[in-house]
């Protein structure tokens, strides 16, 4: 659930018509101070960040004056708070409290309906007054096709025994937060307090939204760069990550670092699983070998080769880990050739120096496993592939005796002189076509003096063909680059090992430091197919 | 028999014309899934693997008689209008393959689904499987995959992770244990039919005799069939595992949600509550065929 900052939920609410007390955002001491001054009354200061109980942890401040605003906001800002530095401040004016009260709306699973719920008794420990006074609570569930309306709300209102015109404006909030929730798709949305003022005034003093994150597309006006629920700012690994995803829709992936300063030696591993169920079992079996998660990764829902290419070498990135874990539920309905084929790819251009235990159970495991152990044999670092019936358990053990190995004999590594990376960097005839996120280079140069032309039989979508000898397009241009080529890496690594070394499979990662698009071959360069 | 799906049901696929929808479509096919049509707008007229497509549901189910069931394959912001458009066609069962379809969008079919008698699986689910009879969706990702793992019997299995589907019906087919059907319910907040919809349609498949279920934390699914063992109105046997014992305690993202929900969604709550209702709750993955197949004896059906 992507959650947003109380100022940025009262903007929202103040749009929707509800009333929320006068002041605003400020980044830095002195912003702070002329709001202050703008407001020429005592304020409030209030941290925005995402923890319960700001006031008794010091987070919510008051100032009598600029002067004071501005020192007590030189105070708050850049503290941290559960992993995040206090960025940025809500000052507002002071206000005479009369009552308090309750409103919120969440989706329930149960009903599939979003449901809202009212409280006569609001403000902290909103949770414990409503086991304490039941009565004081009301909810209501929403037909969509129908909508939430005024006399909705006041029948709901009704039972917690107020009448009237308290009645009326809280009736009015509530349906207003309705309306800001259904625009902008939120998964949850609350005012707590909603607060009455000595002048019988309705406010929303403070507010929580968390939108949903598979609409946050729909929804730039929200300005959310990471539409997921971190419990630290996003590392700059993880924004590359997220934002590899946004611009791929074939499966899913997911990456999150859960460790950053550790060493070789500390018995770290990168943990690179497919779907979260299994996932979950996997980490639980190589934390029970005594070792300790880097990052979590998810690949699964079918992904392409590439994205499973992609997620390696960001977990590779990371250095220090003593060892590659993959494992999911063991039994992937997902075809595990195209997983197989992009963890290949990743060891071989980072030239794998740590073992690697993959489980690649499920859907064509036979030939997963016989491809990843076979291409990646001269790697430094050991590769074992497994499959549906050997259980996480074992293959957990299996990575900590590799390690255990590794560990004893580091002296005489084996070395690979050269991947296929280089390849593009010496290529004297470049011919290449765009995929849905990469391009396909061919050394027209090599191709020429190969026999096996390998690529063409690999290729099992068809895309290529031979043309005078030489492997072309056989499909226009354009529909290799909207996803014609599924970017299966199969031409890559049959011609590495089949072939003259004459095919390279180009995927990006932006930002990501080692994976700097290599450097252009002087002449000739980027000719078409 | 089975629940939901066999090889009499007539299937359509919309977005049969895509790379997922077309594979899939294979895989049901070459499994014993009776397609009947597909449909694709802009698209009608043409053949994809023998069958034929539609620019509409209306024409598919015009030109091809009464279809039972529709499996999706659109990007996940298009599956609400092809959800809708399905149920106001007349199509009772579908299946919302799609990961990351909006809440609000899931909600929207769901009343149009009540409002037409209609019921749905998912979203984000691989789909059902009925050993060797028919499969919507990707269990297995091959029919010939599907065919080695899977065998018919007695037990039906119903999982949230979609992973966890697969690994649990083959190793229990592996300990000779056959299944009447395979259900995934879809791993987000909001499913069409969740666990305890299906352990209903367990309950009333008489050739079902015990159930698993693969639970996870979140929502109150597990909880709710706690609630039908407890009521009677689930009388066989049922064995549980409960995923997400590892993940910490999530903090709540609303008050809204602690106050309805209390402490249902947990994975302590759920093992109590489950146990407390007389089900087998097994903390080993590793361990469900050997308490299946225990429980498969006492009830004599081994
Ligand atoms: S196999 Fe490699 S070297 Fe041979 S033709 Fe194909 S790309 Fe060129
Ligand atoms: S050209 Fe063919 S073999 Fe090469 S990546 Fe694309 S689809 Fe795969």
């Amino acid at each position: 659930m992507a959650r947003i900052n109380e100022y940025q939920g009262k903007a929202l609410l103040r749009e929707n018509g509800i009333a929320v007390p006068e002041g605003g955002p400020a980044f830095c001491a002195e912003e702070a101070r002329r709001i202050a001054e703008r407001i020429g009354a005592p304020v409030v200061l209030k941290a925005q960040v995402w923890v319960t109980g700001r006031f008794a942890k010091g987070l919510i401040r008051f100032a009598q004056s600029p002067a004071e605003a501005y020192e007590k906001a030189g105070a708050l800002l850049g503290r941290m708070v559960n992993n995040f530095p206090v960025e940025c401040l809500l000052v507002e004016k002071r206000l005479a409290v009369a009552g308090e009260y309750y409103a919120g709306i969440i989706i329930s699973d149960t009903r599939q309906r979003p449901e809202i719920i009212f409280s006569a008794k609001g403000g902290t420990g909103i949770e414990e007054i409503a086991v304490k006074y039941p009565g004081s609570l009301a909810r209501t569930s929403v037909k969509l096709s129908d909508g939430f309306r005024e006399y909705h709300a006041g029948n709901m209102i009704r039972k917690t025994g107020i009448s009237g015109a308290a009645q009326r404006s809280l009736a009015d909030i509530l349906v207003k937060l309705w309306k800001t929730a259904r625009r902008c798709e939120a998964r949850s949305a609350e005012i707590n307090p909603i607060l009455e003022t000595t002048e019988g005034q309705f406010l929303a003093a403070d507010c929580r939204i968390t939108i949903d994150d598979y609409a946050v597309f729909r929804h730039p006006e929200l300005g959310i760069d990471i539409a997921r629920e971190f419990d630290h700012p996003p590392t700059e690994l993880e924004k590359i990550a997220y934002d590899l995803e946004k611009n791929d829709y074939r499966g899913t992936f997911y990456f999150i670092q859960l460790e950053k300063c550790f060493r070789k030696g500390e018995k770290y591993v990168g943990f690179h699983g497919a779907g979260g169920g299994g996932s979950m079992m996997s980490m639980d079996a190589i934390q029970r070998q005594g070792y300790r998660i880097a990052n979590f990764t998810d690949t699964s829902g079918n992904p392409p080769a590439s994205k499973v290419y992609r997620a390696a070498k960001i977990i590779l990135s990371q250095g220090g880990i003593d060892g590659y874990f993959g494992s999911g539920s063991g039994v992937a309905s997902q075809e595990q050739v195209n997983s197989a084929r992009g963890l290949v790819k990743a060891f071989r251009e980072e030239a794998l120096g740590v073992p690697a235990v993959v489980r690649l159970g499920g859907n064509m495991e036979d030939e997963a496993v016989g491809l990843l152990t076979r291409y990646t044999e001269d790697l430094p670092g050991a590769v074992e592939g497994y499959k549906k019936d050997d259980p996480a358990a074992f293959c957990a053990k299996r990575l900590d005796e590799l390690i255990g190995k590794a560990a004893r004999k580091s002296k005489n590594q084996k070395r690979i002189e050269y991947t296929s990376r280089d390849l593009l960097r010496h290529a004297k005839v470049p011919r290449e076509f765009k995929t849905l996120t990469g391009r396909v280079v061919f050394d027209h140069d090599r191709c020429a003096s190969c026999e096996s032309k390998i690529c063409i039989a690999s290729c099992d979508c068809g895309v290529l063909r031979l043309n005078e000898g030489l492997p072309v397009l056989a499909i226009p241009a354009e529909k290799a680059a909207r996803g014609g080529c599924t970017e299966c890496l199969a031409c890559e690594l049959e011609c590495w090992f089949k072939g003259r070394k004459g095919a390279f499979v180009e995927l990006p990662i932006p930002g990501l430091a080692e994976n700097e698009s290599p450097r252009q071959p002087e002449q000739d360069q980027g000719a078409r197919l | 028999m089975s629940i939901l799906i066999d090889g009499t049901k007539k299937v359509l696929v919309q977005g049969i014309t895509g790379r997922e929808g077309g594979n899939r479509t294979r895989l049901m096919m070459e499994y014993g899934t009776r397609v009947t049509a597909g449909c694709t707008p802009g698209k009608g007229g043409r053949e994809v693997l023998g069958v034929p497509v539609f620019d509409t549901v209306e024409e598919a189910v015009e030109t091809r008689g009464e279809i039972d069931i529709s499996v999706i394959f659109v990007p996940a912001p298009l599956v609400k209008n092809a959800a809708l458009e399905a149920i106001e066609a007349g199509i009772r069962l579908l299946v919302l393959i799609p990961d990351r379809v909006p809440i609000y969008d899931v909600l929207e079919i769901s009343e149009k689904a009540k409002e037409h008698g209609a019921s749905f699986i998912g979203p984000n689910t691989l789909g059902l499987l009925s050993p060797g009879k028919a499969t919507l969706g990707m269990i297995g990702g091959r029919a010939e995959s599907a065919r080695q793992w899977f065998e018919p019997g007695p037990v039906g299995v119903t999982s949230r992770s979609g992973g966890m589907t697969a690994s649990v019906a083959y190793y229990l087919c592996r300990s000779g244990i056959g299944l009447s059907s395979i259900v995934h319910v879809g791993g987000d907040a909001v499913v069409g039919l969740p666990h305890p919809e299906i352990v209903r349609l367990f309950e009333q498949d008489p050739e079902t005799k015990a159930i698993v279920m693969f639970g996870e934390i979140g929502t109150s699914q597990e909880e709710t069939v706690a609630d039908m063992i407890e009521s009677g109105e689930v009388t066989k046997p049922l064995i549980a595992y409960i995923g997400g014992r590892q993940a910490k305690k999530g903090t709540r993202f609303s008050h809204a949600g602690a106050i309805i929900e209390g402490e249902s969604g947990t994975w302590e709550g759920k093992v109590e509550r489950l146990r407390n209702a007389g089900a087998r709750v097994v903390e080993d993955f590793s361990e469900i065929p050997r308490v299946t197949l225990k429980v498969l004896r006492e009830i004599k059906t081994l």
